[in-house]
């Protein structure tokens, strides 16, 4: 299993990740709160990428309504744990074939009919709008008016409760993380893999070859759908609270791509790079702006803004290509 | 707790489906500008609403300080527009029309957040309004009460919708810019300076929400969030009345008003926007090319 | 108040926007940093004090209203003889998972007391954190019930739950009702579909039998907080037939709610609102004499206080066109409990000052009622809301007696007679 998890990486690539890995490992131990605070946030969004990016970076299906698998898989879990005290873990469990109807739902409604490309793109949006509205409405899950999770005891760590001190949440996502990534690289070099990218270059000529494309197209909604909704799941549970205009809205689903599209859409550490990235940007803009005793709201957001400009117009496949040639990692598959 | 005494008097479904039109009108508008764009130049401009925003803006400003009706600034409002729309299309927009779609959406998306953010600095997150002197004034025409400026605003929606049909049908440079987009390839064979007319179209459509925004303003008060919301509602009306026609945009506007304020009034308010989303779900799975659209090949 | 979410309108509408305006306030956020300040004071070392509030994002007004209140607590404080705070300001950016990472970064920077944050779900957000780490947080405006029902011994709110505000609601309004001499038979209440709005109005179903209320709720409409136009929603309302008009908004949508109402011809014999917008300052600029009338049940300040007039009059020193209201009053009361339990603890460490502020007892205060105290779920239950009414731009407390300054006038003049 290794063997195959490791074939075609170079010696210095796998150091490296070895390194990064140990990094990631020890770090609630050196840095403070506040900074673990900040990196459970780039591992949310790595890993959010990570799903994100089995659509589009493999399968070629640009998704802008990720937030409706967030919002599902935190709804449901919560209200299990709320309305029949239900954990997490099986709470997830449950989630899973809620999104996974879901993500099918919609791939059947547009690959069925033909719908691809930007009005792809808006079907999904449509989607997350109206889950978004329609949560606004549903009382049992507490509606506009927010749904409040009771939250109890630091003093130790409850795994399966997931009610615990902050490392403890650090290292559930980092776990997910990980997994994510090794389950997109097997993923990527399996026989759906291969459909996939066939996919994604030419759709016409992949079924001309007899691939069943929409089958795979579907495999790639589900599965990308269900792994999002864990992220939702550890949502829930960390923050506490849900609210659908916040869980449900546009921008967070804009918010999830902008990690995958700078980091590299199609690669596997483009996620986690763009993510950490962002973060990092985002911090050390606050930080700057404090230093220099300004208070402009907006001025962060335009820097994103213009930051994500200049990597689409100068390094349209993402960060992590040009990284890799500096660090001279030959990533095994584009 | 909620009891009905007496049933909804039916004057007031006739007036909420006249405001309904009325509103509609301004967004057929609006999406024509997204149409032009979408339907010739073929990018996928996701910061349509966001133009419209600062369009917006520009007519606030000019109404507080010289106290100038966004009624007569339409035009040099919409000129200003344009040239900002054909500089973005022939400066940073073009080198992308090759490129694949998602970077096109993200390349527009930037520039979205760009807009957006400017706007807060200058102009701060509370809202603006131009409050003309016919501001609270409505017409009563037996039991049907018309808002006034919703009226006015309208009526300025049709005039610049019928002057933008007119170009496209009457000159030549129209002709050029609709054989562009039924025909690329022909196009460039004929030997059309299609880079020129993209510019040129982009900028009508940029002139085309810039016009909208200018009559959008008396109806509502602008905040710089408005502006994602009317690119959604753009798209929705442009997929529903039908890509490449210009009077499928005017009725999708008037279908999507109408829809969404007799949906307010039958069901709850709060969820009026739902309607808008339902139909364009419908529209994209049975009838893709839109009411008034030709079938895409 | 409580409200929440990203990406929506805010709180003025039709300032006046001119040129000298715009560079002005451009130079003024250029100038105002989010570096801590320091009020010096005779006494000890300043108490560290972190300020969540919203200042960027949809809650920005408001935010920077609260923060006002920030700034003329300095001066007061030290007339008391209460202890200096250093105040380390943070913007929680009306967003959770930024209100909760702001509030562990004043932690780490050694905030030994945090205050904030406007906002029910970053409310909730800040006082896990605070909780976990042993701060101090008191809450100077949210709504929402749970955040004091999770059994937390850091977490301090002196502001009344949703159930409260409606329920002195119901007593205000029977005795305005008393006062007057006329009451509605029938309303229809409007509510924002928000956190606060549904809290308001599943509270109503809850509260409202208990009051015996003269009139009946003919029709509910909740709708879109993002609405950008309510002319369906007031058609609805109008076409319901009631007298009066019952409603939960915030301040754009009061000013469209009045504006439709206007157009559509149609003027209720009271407009009454259990919630912001109708009575805050860009409401009375934009619309002049159309502002008049509506009568606000809200947590507010009593006037006959010796504390509120020193407030009032540090307000109209610091900004003289502005009316003191909530966001000012109670983000002062919060500091002034913060002051209050550091002088007698007589140390930062913050267990002994989360004991000192559950012992508070302040009396020479703002707020109506007995004054600040915390019941043992760190809740301030002995608050009371006041009516205050709009009259001639300016407004005046007309409920409870105890806590007013003027008489009500009901039922409100049409808005066609007012020239």
């Amino acid at each position: 299993m290794m063997a195959q998890l490791t074939e075609g990486v170079s010696r210095r690539a796998l150091l490296l990740l070895a390194t990064l890995l140990a990094a990631l490992l020890i770090a609630p131990l050196v840095v403070n709160d506040y900074l673990l605070t900040a990196l459970i946030l780039v591992l949310y969004f790595a890993y959010i990428g990570q799903a994100w990016n089995i659509m589009m970076g493999f399968a070629g299906q640009l998704s802008l309504g990720h937030s409706l698998y967030v919002g599902l898989g935190a709804y449901t879990a919560a209200a299990l744990f709320i309305h029949f005290g239900i954990g997490p873990w099986l709470g997830f469990l449950v989630a899973i074939p809620v999104t996974a109807a879901c993500g099918a739902f919609l791939g059947f409604l547009a690959f069925r009919f033909g719908v691809a490309g930007v009005y792809f793109a808006i079907l999904t949006i449509a989607f997350a709008e109206f889950a978004r509205i329609g949560f606004d409405h549903f009382a049992w899950v507490g509606g506009s008016a927010g749904f409040f999770l009771p939250v109890k005891q630091y003093a130790h760590n409850d795994l399966w409760l997931l009610r615990g001190a902050p490392a403890m949440f650090y290292y559930v996502m980092l776990a997910a993380t990980a997994l994510a990534f090794i389950a997109c690289r097997l993923l990527l070099h399996s026989r759906i893999g291969y459909f996939w990218q066939a996919i994604r270059e030419d759709e016409r000529a992949a079924r001309a070859t007899g691939i069943d494309t929409f089958r795979y197209k579907m495999y790639a909604v589900i599965i990308s759908a269900v792994m999002t909704s864990f992220a939702g799941v550890f949502h829930a549970f960390y923050y506490n609270n849900l609210f659908p205009e916040q869980i449900f809205h546009i921008s967070r689903s804009i918010e999830f791509i902008l990690a995958p599209i700078i980091g590299g859409i199609g690669s596997l550490f483009g996620p986690l790079l763009g993510a950490f990235l962002l973060e990092t940007l985002a911090e050390g803009l606050r930080e700057v702006l404090a230093l220099l005793g300004v208070d402009v709201p907006g001025l962060r957001q335009l820097f994103f803004g213009v930051c994500l400009l200049l990597v689409v117009m100068l390094l349209p496949d993402g960060v992590w290509p040009w990284l890799a040639r500096r660090l001279r990692i030959k990533e095994s598959k584009r | 707790m909620a009891s009905r005494d007496r049933a909804v008097p039916a004057e007031i479904y006739l007036n909420v489906a006249v405001s309904g039109i009325l509103t509609g009108l301004v967004y057929g508008l609006m999406a024509l500008g997204l149409s032009v764009i979408f339907g010739v130049v073929r990018v996928v401009n996701f910061a349509h609403g966001e133009l419209m925003t600062i369009a917006m803006y520009i007519a606030v400003v000019l109404f507080s300080a010289f106290k100038l009706d966004p009624l007569i600034m339409l035009v040099p409002i919409a000129m200003v527009l344009f040239a900002l729309g054909y500089a973005l299309q022939a400066g940073v927009i073009n080198a992308f029309i090759t490129r694949p779609e998602h970077t096109q959406f993200l390349l527009l998306i930037a520039l979205a957040i760009i807009i957006v953010n400017t706007l807060l600095i200058i102009f701060g997150p509370d809202a603006h309004s131009v409050q003309t002197s016919y501001a609270f004034d409505s017409f009563q025409v037996g039991k049907l009460i018309i808002d006034a400026t919703k009226l006015y605003a309208a009526a300025a929606a049709l005039v610049a919708a019928t002057a933008l049909f007119a170009f496209f049908r009457f000159t030549d440079t129209g002709t050029a810019i609709r054989a562009c987009a039924d025909n690329y390839a022909g196009a460039l064979t004929v030997g059309l300076d299609v880079n020129r007319l993209y510019a040129l179209t982009f900028g009508l459509g940029a002139a085309c929400v810039g016009a909208a925004g200018t009559v959008l303003v008396l109806i509502i008060d602008v905040t710089p969030q408005v502006g994602p919301v009317y690119t959604l509602l753009a798209f929705v009306i442009v997929i529903t009345g039908g890509l490449g026609s210009m009077p499928g945009s005017l009725l999708g506007g008037v279908l999507i008003g109408v829809t969404e304020a007799m949906a307010g009034l039958i069901f709850t308010p709060s969820a009026k926007s739902m309607f808008a989303f339902a139909i364009l779900v419908l529209v994209l799975l049975f009838r893709p090319q839109g009411i008034l659209g030709r079938k895409i090949s | 108040m409580t409200r929440k979410t990203i990406n929506r309108n805010s709180s003025a509408a039709g300032a006046r926007l001119t040129r000298r305006t715009v560079t002005a306030s451009l130079g003024a956020t250029l100038l105002t940093g989010s570096a801590p300040f320091n009020i010096i004071c005779a006494q000890g070392a300043p108490l560290k004090v972190g300020v969540l509030l919203p200042r960027s994002g949809f809650q920005a007004g408001i935010g920077q209203d609260c923060q006002r209140g920030v700034e003329i607590t300095a001066g007061i404080l030290k007339d008391l003889g209460l202890p200096a705070l250093s105040i380390m300001n943070a913007d929680t950016e009306t967003n959770v998972d930024v209100a909760r990472s702001r509030a562990e970064k004043l932690i780490a920077d050694g905030a030994q007391l945090l205050v904030g944050a406007f906002d029910s779900g970053q409310s909730s957000a800040i006082a896990q954190v605070a909780e976990q780490k042993g701060i101090p947080f008191v809450i100077n405006i949210a709504a929402a019930p749970p955040i004091t029902e999770q059994g937390y011994k850091f977490v301090f709110r002196n502001f009344p739950v949703a159930g409260t505000i409606l329920a002195d609601a119901f007593v205000n309004q029977k005795e305005i009702f008393e006062a007057t001499g006329s009451a509605p038979k029938s309303v229809v209440f409007m509510h924002v579909n928000d956190t606060f709005g549904t809290a308001m109005k599943g509270g109503i179903g809850a509260v409202m039998p208990k009051f015996n209320m003269p009139y009946t709720i003919a029709e509910t409409i909740a709708y879109d907080p993002a609405a950008r136009d309510l002319s369906v929603e007031v058609s609805k309302a109008k076409a319901t037939g009631a007298d009066a008009l019952l409603v939960v908004s915030r301040l754009n949508d009061a000013i469209l709610i009045t504006r439709e109402l206007v157009k559509q011809r149609w003027s209720p014999m009271a407009i009454l609102s259990m919630g912001p917008g109708w009575y805050e300052d860009q409401y009375f600029k934009t619309l002049g004499k159309l502002s008049d009338g509506p009568i606000s049940f809200v947590p507010w300040y009593d006037p006959n206080k010796p504390m509120s007039k020193k407030l009032e009059a540090a307000l109209a020193k610091a900004y003289p066109d502005i009316n003191l209201n909530t966001n000012h009053v109670y983000t002062f009361e919060a500091l002034l409990v913060a002051a209050d339990a550091y002088k007698r603890a007589g140390s930062a460490d913050p267990k002994a000052l989360a004991d000192a502020i559950r012992k508070t007892n302040i009396t020479n205060n703002v707020s109506p009622g007995a004054g600040i105290q915390f019941n043992e779920k760190g809740q301030n239950d002995k608050l009371k809301d006041s009516a205050i009414q709009n009259r001639g731009g300016k407004l005046v407390t007309v409920a409870p007696k105890v806590a007013a300054n003027a008489k009500p006038e009901l039922p409100m003049k049409p808005y066609d007679k007012r020239g």
